[in-house]
């Protein structure tokens, strides 16, 4: 399994995705830079999280229109499987390849804590690791994680199985419709999270419960 | 060149914490008249055209590609 990571001005989880991926496929990523229309030939693409083009406008506003995120968005539609944390879920929904939009936090406030997530839909390729209904726990980092989709949009996604993760029971840290911490698109190859479960993937982090997220995309479950 | 604003705002049943805070605080000074408070963006912008037509058309898609999320935002456009 090749994969690919995305940098852009501002990102700065870059280093810790590229860190996860080489440790779980024993191989590291190719990178993606922001100027980049012809995208390598991998079997994932990540975008991961921090503050793209400042996140001025709106977050992952600027991101979404840049020429690299068009030739992501024909590879999506291709079939390549898409992975984008935090920064990368608000440039994913601001490009259209993800229903919803992300707003403000609740509370008005940046979080940076450790919740606790619900694997509510195991059979997807980025949490078939995990069992249906599996607790875990994933570190968050955002400022605008605030879910928010129109009543028909949640309908759908809810009814399709495109909720991913939930924000288990009294941990939601940004007050996202349905708790809503991760949602695919219809086709199941697009997934946006905001909690990072690259900074949960090894002893030394404190525990190992975001690892299978990228077993699961990067398709290295053990048997 | 025509001047043209262009207002966002958030849309009828999107939460906006921003508004309530800024509700809040305006009660918490004393006015007591205070009903909601809705939080949005304006943009103003220079169109290099004599055009009128052509100016609302080109802002309509500004809107539209970037400047407003219309999952969310609706947004109005006036020119000079």
């Amino acid at each position: 399994m090749k994969s690919a990571v995305v940098q852009l001005p501002g990102l700065n989880r870059d280093r810790d995705m590229i860190a996860a991926l080489t440790k779980i496929s024993g191989k590291a990523p190719v990178t993606i830079w922001q100027t980049e229309t012809d995208i390598p030939d991998v079997d994932l693409i990540v975008i991961p999280g921090g503050f793209s083009y400042g996140d001025y406008l709106r977050c992952g506003a600027i991101a979404a229109r840049m020429p690299v995120m068009q030739a992501i968005k024909a590879k999506a539609e291709a079939g390549v499987k898409v992975l984008g944390v935090c920064n990368g879920f608000q440039i994913l929904v601001e490009a259209g390849l993800l229903p919803g939009a992300l707003m403000r936090n609740a509370s008005l406030k940046f979080v940076c804590k450790e919740i606790q997530l619900e694997v509510v839909n195991a059979n997807t390729d980025f949490s078939r690791a995990y069992e249906q209904g599996q607790i875990i726990r994933c570190p968050v980092a955002h400022h605008d994680g605030n879910y928010f989709a129109d009543a028909e949009t949640l309908r759908a996604i809810e009814g399709n199985g495109q909720v991913v993760f939930r924000y288990a029971a009294g941990t939601n840290p940004n007050g996202s419709i349905n708790d809503i911490a991760g949602i695919v698109n219809a086709k199941g190859n697009v997934l946006g999270m905001m909690p990072h479960p690259e900074n949960l993937i090894e002893a030394a982090h404190g525990g190992a419960d975001g690892r299978g997220l990228f077993a699961s995309a990067l398709d290295v479950i053990a048997a | 060149m025509i001047n043209a604003r262009v207002t966002v705002t958030l849309k009828n049943g999107v939460l906006d914490p921003q508004g309530k805070a800024i509700e809040g605080a305006l009660g918490a000074l004393g006015f007591d008249s205070i009903g909601h408070v809705r939080q949005g963006k304006v943009f103003d912008l220079q169109i290099d055209t004599a055009d009128k037509t052509k100016a609302e058309a080109d802002l309509k898609a500004m809107c539209e590609k970037l400047l407003a999320n219309t999952v969310i935002e609706n947004y109005t456009i006036a020119l000079d």
